[in-house]
């Protein structure tokens, strides 16, 4: 465990000292905290509205830090040969693999924390209602998605040697299943045989990130998710977060590096 | 395999290669697979400093790629202190110092050295005093705290001698260690490498620098095109062929060519 906390805080300390996220980073908390602090004509549906846009803002920054920051990790550790005094030493595949995991896992989280926290401050001193606990579910249950995005993306960072194509193959791949994965099984019922039981399949097979997309609690104030369901949440991503590790492992652990 | 053809096994065996072949696939039109390594017998004991030569494509970094677990083997085996080297256990007691200086430039050579102890497990106390001597050693104890992209390229090698010395090896496996070095680097390398072999470490580097090769190694093999030419201690080889080293080299590799 040792080796894998220690490659995780070089993961982290590289996205704090390269600088490449400041601009998203700073623009995310500005336009957040701007937007969130203020106040059209005491107009609820317009406080709403702006709630909304930033959510979003922070889901798309997050999702841009996950994939950007995952997807270079391996081919840049290739590239500039890092990865070879480091695997001449006593670290597994699977150690190496976990690091780079739990490294870009930990960088987003840090990144949500100071994003959902700045919003909270700006949205709850201006409505002077603190919910902090539909924060802490909304927080949690976007860094387990995140969680799935990462790992995938680390598996594909095994498979495409260019960390821009896997990075766009990422995205696109979690923005759609964010966006259509919750229609598909509504579409295949439009289909015929076997396209039907096909797409059902995949629409099963597929981690449904959509699950963890909980805005609404904040932007209208809603009543928490049960604690059961947040729990079954988390495993159901620890599922799909092993299972991407796993697969990233067995295409990784003999894959001769030269 | 025909097992005359090995050396013969000592107890102190630090190193040994069985039979070793290692392919890559090729993607040059009408080759499917080309041939790194081609059988290579080899041992290596305790307190030897051995010298692994050849041409450019001769093998010896596939072979070292095998070592260090970089590239399973296509067929044979390599231990390291009777390990597999497959096994990271094996890589516990090894010191690896690349051809040229990979490390994370973003950390300073303190934040290297750290991250690499913590790999090793060692002790939070021996780890800082571990630091201390290994910088000190290699002269960069007054830079500990300076990212290593700001180093100049002798200083960046120097890390990595310290990051290689770190975990007091009892095998350093050294890639054409004093390429791209300037004099006093070199000799300074050649410093560490004796007091090392006066410790009873065993070093196994790789160099195109034959003369250095003739002054410090106790054994030297010869590879060309994968295949191992001649392997011995350097005296016996020299005496054998009326040669010096360099001279030998050459006449194994069959340069210059006949027409």
């Amino acid at each position: 465990m040792n080796t894998v906390w220690a490659l995780a805080k070089v993961v982290v300390l590289e996205m704090v000292r390269r600088k490449d996220f400041y601009v998203l980073f700073i623009l995310t908390v500005l336009l957040t905290g701007t937007a969130g602090s203020v106040n059209f004509f005491n107009d609820p549906g317009v406080v709403r509205y702006l709630k909304e846009l930033c959510l979003l803002l922070i889901w798309a920054s997050g999702l841009v830090i996950a994939i950007t920051c995952t997807a270079r990790q391996i081919p840049a550790e290739r590239e500039s040969r890092t990865i070879f005094p480091l695997l001449a030493k006593p670290v597994t595949r699977w150690q190496f693999l976990a690091g780079k995991f739990f490294g870009c896992w930990l960088a987003t989280g840090l990144a949500l924390v100071l994003f959902y926290a700045f919003f909270c401050v700006a949205s709850g001193t201006r409505e002077h209602h603190w919910p902090v606990l539909n924060y802490l579910q909304a927080a949690w249950l976007h860094w387990l998605m995140l969680g799935i995005v990462v790992a995938f993306t680390l598996l594909g960072s095994i498979v495409f040697a260019a960390p821009s194509s896997n990075g766009t193959i990422c995205f696109v791949c979690s923005a759609g299943i964010l966006l259509l994965g919750r229609h598909l099984n509504k579409v295949a019922l439009s289909l015929a045989e076997p396209l039907q039981s096909l797409l059902y399949a995949f629409y099963y097979l597929l981690p449904h990130l959509e699950f963890f997309d909980v805005r609404e609690l904040i932007i209208h104030n809603w009543a928490l998710v049960p604690w059961g369901v947040v729990a079954l949440a988390t495993l159901y991503a620890a599922a799909y977060t092993a299972f991407f590790l796993g697969a990233a492992w067995l295409v990784f652990r003999r894959r001769p590096l030269n | 395999m025909d097992s005359s053809l090995l050396p013969e096994v000592s107890l102190d065996t630090t190193l040994s290669i069985e039979g070793l072949r290692v392919e890559y696939r090729s993607r040059d039109l009408g080759e499917t697979t080309k041939v790194a390594v081609k059988g290579l017998n080899l041992r290596v004991g305790q307190g030897e400093v051995f010298g692994f030569l050849g041409p450019n494509g001769a093998g010896k970094t596939s072979t070292m790629n095998v070592l260090l677990g970089f590239v399973p083997p296509t067929s044979g085996t390599a231990r390291i202190f009777g390990v597999d080297v497959h096994e990271p256990i094996a890589r516990q007691r090894i010191g690896y110092l690349p051809e040229q200086t990979y490390y994370y430039k973003f950390l300073n050579a303190e934040e290297l050295l750290r991250l690499y102890a913590s790999i090793f497990q060692i002790p939070k106390a021996e780890t800082e005093r571990r630091i201390d001597a290994v910088l000190k050693l290699v002269e960069l104890d007054h830079a500990r705290k300076r990212q290593i992209k700001t180093y100049s390229k002798g200083m960046q090698q120097r890390v990595g001698l310290a990051q290689a010395l770190l975990n007091n090896p009892d095998l350093l496996i050294l890639d054409e260690p004093t390429s791209g070095l300037d004099p006093i680097g070199r000799m300074k390398v050649r410093e560490i490498i004796q007091r090392l072999k006066g410790e009873g470490k065993t070093v196994f580097f790789s160099s195109h620098e034959l003369g250095e090769v003739e002054a410090i190694c106790d054994r030297v093999a010869i590879l060309h095109q994968g295949e191992l030419k001649t392997e011995g201690r350097v005296s016996d080889l020299l005496r054998e062929h009326g040669l010096n080293l360099e001279q030998l080299f050459l006449k194994l590799i069959g340069y210059p060519p006949q027409a």
